[in-house]
């Protein structure tokens, strides 16, 4: 398995030039006798911005929550970094990774979550420092620093001593985002960041991200049904059915010029 | 049979002596029973399907004996019982007895409290990195012991209220003074009547305490846990 990887990264290196930040291969992930994805082969380049789209129960969010640790693959590897994930070697055999492993490769990954997810016993400042501070080990000054700058990014600096139940869903968004990144993750997942807030609400979210793309440096892993964003800001579009990706490529080509069939049903429902 | 003050007023002082007793054996079988609880809620969480049914069903054979029965058999048979048997005394006996009995009820408090906290916690916890020793003490407790406390506090008033059951194997409370007083002149009336004052007494403003915590937590509660949606995928519904 070790061996193979290595190899593969060699092609990638000629094919591509980079090497990939992630890399899925061959992922199966089943729930009991349902399988949900059916042989996921992925790269994702440093800094690439990627979006994800597909009918509702195709698996978009148990890509990404394979990658963020939050589900275990059925089969299949996830590398991050030239790491293995889900696996890790002891006595020259490959062994499910635990916790001490997971968390070290996990380090490069961020997440933003379709709920918010913010801690609900802590100010906004607070849900910022938090991890930098007892993960990272930052001295609480350069912690509080560094929160209060991300926080100034996403248009919350006058909100640092609110708690989490103050703010609008947008708000509370863009608090996320913030509290994910400051922990300057190589990638970051956002799982239909929009889909539970008020419609008024959206943009203001949507603008940050895409503040936050323009950087450049992060790769994106967006999942997402707005269509006119991913062709902003994506580099490539994966359309997700039934288990497998369907179809990938630019924007322009998925999802202004679409082949397959059934992503042309699909996309009807968002582009008028 | 005629209320007679004098004896009442000499009942008083006698029985009152007990108090200590009673709320002292209250206090250590309430922090017995909070460790204990404590101990059930960890192994319970183990993910072995052996343990699990082990202690789910010692945990239900104790909730469904009586208190009384197992203060029986911890003074009376515990010591005949071969190898691990000794003799107890009454007081040991009593936080023994009524210390694990409350610790099973104390555990699903804790247990309600720990589940009370949004599986998105987890979530974001794990995906911000944190150790699991982290995730527990940073994150899920601060927001899971807030509303066991009302709970626990219940727990309390009502095991103050099992504690006279001590006075069957001989513990020296305020309801076994009372026995005493009333064998020594011939009449209980006067006795118990100050058993049935002190409890009402003692519990009826821990009620009121517990009541006014109860709400104030509540609120606190309501207050900041409104953080987002519960439901998981609620929203894709809408787009398919
Ligand atoms: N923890 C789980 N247990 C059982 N089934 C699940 C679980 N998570 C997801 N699924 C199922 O897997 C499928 C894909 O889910 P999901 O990845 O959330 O899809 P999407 O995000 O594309 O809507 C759905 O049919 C869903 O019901
Ligand atoms: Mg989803």
């Amino acid at each position: 398995m070790v061996d193979t990887v290595t190899s593969e990264e060699q092609t990638a290196n000629v094919n591509k030039g980079l090497d990939p930040i992630v890399k899925y291969e061959n992922v199966h992930k089943s729930f009991g006798d349902v399988d949900v994805l059916k042989g996921i082969n992925l790269d994702i380049l440093p800094g690439e911005k990627v979006a994800v789209i597909g009918p509702s129960g195709s698996g978009k969010t148990t890509i990404i929550r394979m990658l963020m640790t939050l589900e275990e693959p059925t089969s299949g590897h996830i590398i991050v970094d030239g790491k293995n994930l889900w696996e890790m070697e002891k006595n020259g055999e490959l062994v499910p990774a635990n916790e001490k492993h997971l968390r070290q490769v996990r380090g490069d990954i961020g997440m933003v979550f379709q709920h918010f997810n913010l801690f609900p016993h802590m100010t906004i400042l607070e849900n910022c420092m938090t991890a930098p501070t007892h993960v990272k080990k930052m001295s609480k000054k350069e912690a509080k620093e560094q929160s209060i700058q991300m926080l100034e990014k996403v248009g919350l600096g006058d909100k640092l001593d609110n708690y989490p139940n103050q703010l609008s869903g947008g708000q509370k968004q863009r608090v996320a985002m913030a509290r994910a990144l400051v922990m300057r993750p190589k990638v970051m997942l956002f799982d239909e960041v929009t889909s539970a807030l008020d419609p008024e609400l959206v943009g203001e979210v949507l603008e940050v991200i895409r503040d936050i793309a323009n950087e450049g440096e992060m790769a994106m892993v967006l999942v997402t049904h707005e269509m006119e964003f991913a062709i902003d800001v994506a580099d490539r579009v994966l359309f997700l059915d039934e288990g497998v990706i369907a179809e990938e490529g630019p924007p322009s080509e998925v999802i202004q010029n679409p082949k397959n069939e059934r992503l042309q049903t699909f996309l009807h429902r968002f582009l008028g | 049979m005629n209320w007679n003050n004098d004896l009442f007023f000499q009942a008083l002082p006698f029985i009152s002596k007990g108090i200590w007793i009673t709320l002292s054996l209250t206090i250590v079988c309430y922090v017995f029973a909070l460790i204990f609880g404590f101990v059930w809620t960890f192994l319970k969480r183990i993910p072995n399907k052996a343990i699990n049914w082990v202690v789910t069903w010692t945990m239900e054979f104790i909730r469904s004996t009586p208190p009384l029965v197992q203060l029986y058999f911890i003074f009376y048979a515990w010591p005949e019982v071969p190898y691990v048997g000794m003799t107890l005394s009454p007081f040991t006996s009593a936080v023994i007895g009524l210390g694990i009995h409350f610790s099973t009820y104390i555990s699903e408090v804790y247990r309600s409290g720990i589940e009370s906290v949004d599986k998105g916690q987890w979530e974001a916890s794990t995906a911000l990195n944190f150790t699991t020793k982290q995730k527990w003490t940073k994150i899920i407790l601060p927001q899971a012991i807030r509303p066991t406390i009302p709970m626990l506090g219940n727990y309390l008033i009502i095991l103050f209220k099992e504690v006279p059951l001590a006075a069957t194997i001989g513990v020296v409370g305020i309801l076994h003074l009372a026995g005493d007083f009333g064998s020594q002149h011939f009449r209980n009336i006067e006795a118990y009547t100050v058993v049935a004052l002190l409890f009402l007494l003692m519990s009826y403003p821990s009620a009121l305490l517990v009541n006014k915590l109860e709400k104030k937590m509540n609120m606190k509660f309501d207050k900041k846990a409104t953080n987002g949606s519960k439901t998981l995928n609620d929203s894709e519904g809408a787009v398919s």
